[in-house]
């Protein structure tokens, strides 16, 4: 083994690398500069991220000149929309939440079910989504921009020529690449204020990777710094609504009959999203899988999970406690946590700790209103996480999970009142 | 590990190392590619990867040809090892789950094959509980005993509860035979051993302590007057639940007499062996019988450092977060040869069907999908 640290080997590759490149924009507190460069080789211009923002907040760029980009993904909102499912043309609901443009550019896959594996493809497809902004084809879409002049110049003096629809996607894409996030109370805690953090932030935070096994797929630390494994799991949320047994094993019947274009169509129905990432790779332990979000922001951008079905972070740690929802295609790595009610509310407190400092006013606003709705509670069911009912969890003596921040881990700890 | 093969850990190394060493001398594209890895961008890009970071690519099965048809299908569950419930539900929560999977098949099959370790440590209650959940099953079931099952009590309790260990039976024109392949030679009354004692000692499966398992003589004997009367062109479809052929003697993945036994089955045209016991992916041919392995819904076993049958398609290290990776139960399709093509129905993976034409062209026909990355 060569002593040699990853971070050290990619320094030494990075200054091998120097070249004439822009110089990567000032990173917010917490995010990793080495992540940022295999992210974004090449930092979008200036002339780019402007005409980008243009067209992000172009309603035009709809069928019916109601929607933009923004629409769903508004920058006031943290870059969502604070509704349940996306509303596109005419009023029309559809199947998805909107996820956060912020940090989407670290993201591996885009889309909850990860079928777009940059923002170029991403931006492409909810302009033509007859849901969203309904646009008939590419070709209407380019003909449209090439008719406004401003545009037409803009495209011009970037690129020397008319743009084509790939042009459009990239200056989009351009645009949310500098839309990061950090700075947030999370970050200055990791860089070295205790006090960042309240007491009960940090209790959350060790609930957080230890009782709570949130880390198991929501991992945050100096390296790793978007609290998401970038993977896909079945969490139950989709068994919620329908007889999900009897979708899937449709589903399953026509993939085996091989007709890939059926399950396309299927897709487009309703009941069959649900089907998540099964749709994009066709493995039978895909099914009802969605990709895990980043939790930057999280207590920002409710309401939660692909459908927007949970409206408040105390929701989404009720699924979790009682270790999701039963379904043959369930993830192994649930089961019931077992969490009590004052543990719940640390943990909660802690997600709202990762909200970024532009944010404050937005985040009093929304922590004020789920609190409010603390005693409407549909997703718990505190007989199941304590092991009282089902056989969710092992009923084995619960380990001695010490508490790391009454440790000294996360700062120095109270003596203890006599 | 068989010969030749590196362990996982100096593949480990070997790949960290190449990757440090092409750091140092990159061009920007092949930097990305290599970095890429640490942020996840790679899997997204389609690039080619180090195979630790490697998914499985799972080929749906092709439609049969119709000499291959399936005649009629039965499903099994196997090891379970269930411990009172107050103890732990774990172990019950996959038991759970297994009998809903085979509730849920459509067609339902003709019958469901528990393959034995139903309990932990033999105990009543074990037992009891097990038997109560496997009565929720719609199709019939057809019992087997395994070792955890038996040395607490000698099988008294168990066949109490589910008659004799050994019977055979004909469905459709196909001779099934259970045994009972898990007899110990008395390594207990010089040794003073209370029945825990001996039921523990024989659930740790690695000790110098117990002997090895064996039908035993008069389980040959039963065997060979049960098959007297059973044309030879018969097919012949064998339970037992320690694998009938010698795989690895330490872990008792074994079975003492398994050559007696086998001469007893190669008069016949074609026989299928199923064993349970070894928690994990297992084929192999030997002569005119294949073999192969159950999942269990407990844990998978990790592979014996040697004797892994060379047909056997391996899967790699499953998920310590995922209580059930690796584990599951699954389906036999018994064609109209009297063969069985075998559905591994591998929970938190892609299901792998290891095809009877698979084991009798030795290999050359029909691989199941492998997984890139190396057996554990």
């Amino acid at each position: 083994m060569k002593a040699i640290s990853f971070a050290g080997a990619l320094t030494l590759a990075t200054v091998a690398l120097a070249d004439n490149s822009a110089a990567p924009p000032p990173l917010p507190l917490g995010l990793s500069p080495q992540l940022y460069k295999l992210t974004v080789p090449q930092p979008p211009t200036p002339a780019q991220v402007t005409l980008g923002e243009k067209l992000f907040n172009e309603k035009r760029l709809s069928a019916d000149n109601s929607v933009s980009c923004a629409t769903c993904h508004d920058p006031a909102k943290a870059f969502a929309d604070g509704k349940p499912q996306a509303v596109g043309i005419k009023n029309q609901v559809g199947q998805r939440n909107s996820p956060t443009v912020l940090n989407a550019l670290f993201l591996a896959t885009q889309f909850w079910d990860g079928r777009a594996a940059t923002l170029e493809d991403q931006a492409k497809l909810p302009i033509l989504n007859p849901i969203e902004m309904g646009m008939p084809s590419p070709e209407a879409v380019v003909t449209k921009v090439r008719a406004i002049p401003e545009y037409r110049d803009a495209f011009q003096k970037l690129n020397g020529r008319e743009p084509s629809y790939d042009d459009i996607a990239s200056a989009i894409a351009a645009f949310e690449r500098t839309r990061m996030a950090g700075n947030a109370r999370f970050d200055r805690f990791l860089t070295g204020n205790s006090n960042a953090l309240s007491a009960q932030e940090k209790r959350g935070w060790a609930l957080f990777n230890g009782k709570g096994r949130c880390n198991s797929c929501h991992a945050g630390n100096a390296v790793s710094p978007l609290f998401s494994d970038q993977k896909f799991h079945n969490i139950g949320v989709a068994a919620h609504k329908q007889d999900f047994v009897q979708l899937a094993s449709e589903a399953l019947r026509v993939v085996r009959a091989g007709d890939e274009e059926q399950i396309d169509r299927l897709a487009l129905e309703s009941k069959f999203s649900e089907l998540g990432r099964f749709l994009v790779t066709r493995h039978e332990n895909d099914i009802g899988s969605f990709k895990t979000p980043t939790l930057r922001n999280v207590g920002v951008t409710g309401p939660y999970m692909h459908d927007g079905s949970m409206a408040t972070l105390w929701d989404v740690v009720d699924h979790y406690n009682k270790g999701g929802i039963t379904n043959p295609y369930l993830d192994g790595g649930m089961q019931r946590l077992g969490l009590t009610e004052p543990e719940i509310d640390d943990l909660v407190a802690f997600l709202f700790a990762l909200t970024s400092e532009d944010f404050a006013a937005l985040e009093k606003k929304e922590l004020t209103a789920q609190r409010a709705r603390k005693t409407k509670r549909p997703e718990r069911d505190t007989a199941v996480a304590l092991g009282k009912k089902g056989n969710l969890g092992d009923l084995a003596p619960n380990p001695d999970l010490k508490n790391p921040a009454d440790l000294g881990l996360y700062g120095p700890v109270a003596a203890p009142e006599k | 590990m068989r010969k030749g093969v590196k362990s996982i850990e100096t593949k480990h190394y070997e790949e960290r190392d190449s990757f440090f060493d092409g750091l140092r001398k990159l061009d920007r594209r092949s930097f990305m590619r290599l970095a890429g890895l640490s942020a996840g961008i790679a899997a997204a890009k389609g690039l080619i990867t180090p195979q630790g970071f490697q998914l499985i690519s799972v080929a749906e099965a092709a439609t049969p040809t119709p000499s291959a048809k399936p005649k009629f299908s039965f499903a099994y569950i196997s090891d379970s090892h269930l411990y009172k419930q107050e103890l732990n539900d774990r172990f019950v929560r996959s038991l759970l789950r297994a009998v809903d999977d085979i509730n849920r098949l459509d067609p339902q099959p003709d019958f469901v094959l528990y393959g034995g370790d139903l309990a932990q440590l033999g105990q009543k209650e074990e037992l009891d509980l097990g038997k109560q959940i496997l009565k929720t099953l719609k199709a019939p079931v057809k019992m087997m005993v395994g070792e955890h099952d038996w040395f607490l009590d000698m099988g008294e309790h168990w066949r109490g509860l589910f008659g004799e260990p050994q019977y055979s039976f004909d469905h459709k024109g196909v001779h099934f035979v259970t045994l009972m392949s898990v007899n110990e030679k008395d390594f207990w009354t010089e040794r003073g051993m209370t029945p825990m004692e001996r039921m523990q000692t024989v659930a740790g499966l690695d000790n110098g302590l117990q002997s090895r398992f064996e039908v035993g003589a008069a389980g040959r004997e039963w065997l060979k007057a049960d098959l007297a009367k059973v044309d030879k062109n018969t097919p012949l479809v064998v339970f037992s639940h320690s694998p009938l052929y010698k795989y690895y003697k330490q872990w008792n993945f074994w079975t003492d007499d398994a050559d007696e036994v086998q001469a007893l089955l190669r008069p016949f045209k074609n026989v299928t062996v199923i064993h349970g016991h070894t928690h994990q992916l297992l084929s192999n041919q030997i002569g005119n019988i294949q073999f192969h392995g159950m999942l269990s819904t407990a844990w998978p076993w990790p592979y014996a450092p040697e004797g892994l049958p060379s047909l056997t398609v391996p899967m790699n290290r499953t998920d310590p977060f995922s209580n059930f990776d690796g584990c599951g139960d699954g389906r036999m399709d018994v064609l109209e040869s009297g063969l069985v093509d075998k559905l591994y129905n591998l929970w938190d993976r892609n299901p792998v069907t290891v095809k009877s034409s698979y084991l009798a062209s030795s290999g050359k026909q029909d691989r199941p999908p492998a997984s890139k990355l190396p057996p554990y």
